[in-house]
């Protein structure tokens, strides 16, 4: 098996060992309810989350997603309550603005070469400063369209009930999946974070990439705050923040090399389910406070970290395949055990 | 034969190697003063008597200087401190995104150890000292997770950012540890020859940092390392101890600098406390001169990156636009800043000029 393999199955196996361990202690646990939840609530998360796996795979990063999924609300329920325009167009132009705002990023990023660190950092300032024009009130919308989405969804026997914004996550996972792994695009995103000038002399096109890569980190961003919109009702210009932070743990904890060129969309998956199955544990136990969601991520943090470290370690994948006599003898048949 | 030809070389090198190194610091500092002197023009334009500066009598602390100068000077200290850490470790190609929640940590340690009475339990000076240690603490843990488990920084840093601000959540209990000693206070609040004690606090590890490591070989150990650090390894640096005593320096200026924000306020907030401050100081350090990329740092000219980001704050906030647009100007600002820095965008502007003249 790959090294990248075993990393996604570890993070896998943590994930059943934690649900288990919730399953143990609550029988509540393994209703579909709780992964339902799990999924409603985390939705907006997941959608950034599978943008920031893009931009990190790129060896990038976006410390600016938080602040745009605030100002999408705060832009998308002003436009609502105040104008005559559907939700429908009203999102649409959100979608827009969040992609020009990305693609903005990237191609600073890339013809100023300026770090990507940095520039979304003045982002982040720029979309939070933007918010806080359009105004510093929390706004709530009244619009049939937002019940009407709100009644969608699926419902499993036991009680389940599997939301529009759920199946939007999911349906933004499968895309990624599908860019990642089967189109031109995916491939130069790994490329470019295994090794930008290989990936230039190899002929990707490096400028198309970095600007595409932030483009859709944004718009992703931008949709995360339209469902961030529908999932609260309302817009607050201080919504929230540090959102960057936690996708930024789900992708690592999902497996993607901070370093860029090695990742699955897939897994960012698995990360954002931990995430959510620590939240519902402590919600569920109700004595423990909630300090400890940041300390029990900071330490799952460290520990697939250190995780990569070793399996990506040649000595420690060597003697592994020695244990199991996968001793190599060319390289095609190594892979082939 | 060979000592006479290289002799005569040996004096020329030596007389004239001043003068240019001297030019070529005096120009790289030329860009953040200016804009400082940029910004402070700016703020005296919108506000009246601006640099005045009168002294305020006060009943508790005697008096005391106060303006808007002195108010930049208070509010940037911890920053300063901040970037000071921070330098170090940008310039071994590291980043330290962790310094606001070990901020956090150790104002949350120092409020509960000094407790809600008048007395402290222990002398404070030991409270103080064991604070710094804590932060000093959480600068080895950054330090050896990036010099000898080889991660990341942004990623090691990473993690007590995200742990860290839970640990100080749990020390205070979830709760803002207030306190209401006055050694403790001092800190923050107190005055010394008339200026505010932050002011001296900073300044003087400043100065410490850089005589340490600027009047012995370690800064130039920090900045091959930086350059390369694998080479620097093989030229006999110890490179993995090199990376960890810059995260430590920057784990203790943190923690002073939490120190400083906690007796500002007379209390410990956990959530609240150095919030995205790691961000000003690492965009202090940028506008300073000093590249992510490693290799270099100019430690006066990130503590001048943070009075041009303090300049700019005071100055929104006493030109009486609404404070909505504090972040957006600061953005702007900053994204100004980097361009002017930028050299490729300068040489296209360069290049535009030309072409139309």
């Amino acid at each position: 098996m790959k090294s990248r393999f075993l990393t996604l199955a570890a993070t896998l196996s943590v994930f059943i060992g934690l649900y288990l361990i919730g399953w143990l202690r609550f029988p509540g646990f393994g209703s579909t309810v709780v992964l339902a939840n799990v999924l409603y609530d985390n939705a907006f998360l997941g959608i950034t989350a599978v943008g920031m796996t893009f931009v990190i795979i790129s060896g990038g990063i976006d410390l600016s997603v938080g602040s745009v999924i605030a100002f999408t609300g705060v832009f998308c329920a002003l436009l609502i309550q105040n104008t005559g325009l559907h939700p429908l167009i009203v999102f649409a132009m959100a979608l827009v603005l969040g992609t020009l705002f990305g693609a903005t990023m990237g191609t600073m990023i890339h013809y100023l070469k300026i770090p990507p660190f940095i520039i979304t950092l003045a982002g982040l300032f720029l979309a939070r400063g933007s918010t806080f024009l359009l105004t510093t009130q929390s706004v709530g919308v009244n619009h049939p369209f937002y019940q009407q989405i709100y009644d969608i969804s699926i419902i499993f026997p036991d009680g389940g009930r599997v939301s529009f914004l759920a199946m939007i996550f999911l349906a933004v996972l499968a895309a990624g999946i599908f860019v990642a792994h089967f189109t031109d695009f995916g491939r130069n995103v790994y490329a470019l974070g295994g090794n930008e000038n290989a990936a230039l002399l190899l002929g990707v096109p490096v400028a198309r990439t970095t600007i595409g890569v932030y483009a859709l980190s944004g718009l992703l961003a931008a949709l995360a705050g339209v469902v961030y919109s529908l999932y609260t009702s309302s817009g607050y210009p201080l919504a929230t923040v540090g959102v960057e932070l936690d996708a930024i743990a789900a992708v690592v904890i999902g497996g993607t090399l901070l370093t860029g060129g090695v990742g699955y969309v897939a897994g960012t998956l698995i990360g954002i389910m931990i995430l959510g199955v620590i939240q519902t544990y402590i919600t569920f136990d109700g004595s423990l406070n909630s300090w400890w969601t940041r300390i029990v991520i900071g330490v799952l943090l460290f520990v697939f970290i250190g995780l990569q470290k070793l399996l990506t370690s040649k000595t420690f994948v060597d003697s592994l395949s020695r244990v199991f006599r996968l001793r190599r003898r060319d390289p095609v048949q190594a892979v082939q055990p | 034969m060979i000592t006479k030809e290289t002799l005569p070389i040996a004096p020329k090198v030596g007389t004239s190697g001043v003068l240019p190194n001297v030019l070529r610091n005096s120009r790289r500092a030329l860009w953040p003063l200016a804009t400082l002197v940029l910004i402070l023009v700016a703020d005296s334009l919108i506000s009246q008597n601006f640099f005045g500066i009168r002294v305020v009598n006060d009943p508790l602390y005697g008096n005391h200087f106060y303006g808007n100068i002195i108010d930049i000077l208070k509010n940037a200290a911890p920053v300063i401190l901040l970037a000071t850490g921070m330098s170090l470790v940008i310039a071994t190609r590291g980043i330290d995104l962790s310094v606001g929640a070990v901020m956090a940590i150790c104002g949350a340690v120092a409020a509960v150890l000094v407790g809600k009475g008048d007395v402290a339990p222990m002398p404070v000076p030991l409270i103080i000292l064991i604070s710094i240690g804590v932060g000093a603490l959480c600068g080895l843990w950054n330090g050896f997770l990036v010099a000898f488990l080889d991660i990341q920084p942004i990623v090691a840093t990473l993690i007590l950012m995200v742990a860290g601000r839970g640990m100080a959540q749990m020390i205070t209990q979830a709760t803002i540890a207030t306190f209401v000693n006055e050694g403790l206070a001092f800190l923050g609040v107190g005055y010394v020859f008339s200026l505010p004690v932050s002011i001296f606090i900073s300044i003087g590890v400043l100065i410490l940092v850089y005589v340490l490591v600027r009047r012995t070989a370690i800064g130039l150990m920090i900045e091959s390392v930086g350059a390369n650090d694998k080479a620097s390894y093989y030229v006999g640096i110890n490179a993995r101890f090199i990376k960890l005593f810059v995260y430590v320096i920057s784990g203790i200026c943190a923690g002073i600098a939490g120190l400083i924000v906690a007796a500002n306020i007379r209390g410990a907030d956990a959530n609240n406390a150095g919030l995205y401050l790691e961000l000003d100081a690492i965009l202090a350090v940028v506008i300073g001169g000093a590249a992510l990329s490693g290799g270099r740092f100019y430690l006066g000219l990130s503590a001048i990156g943070v009075l041009i980001i303090q300049s700019m704050n005071t100055g929104i906030l006493i030109s009486g636009i609404q404070p909505e647009f504090n972040l957006i100007v600061k953005a702007v600002v900053v994204l100004i800043i980097l361009l002017i820095q930028s050299e490729i965008f300068r040489a296209f502007i360069g290049r535009r000029f030309r072409r139309t003249s």
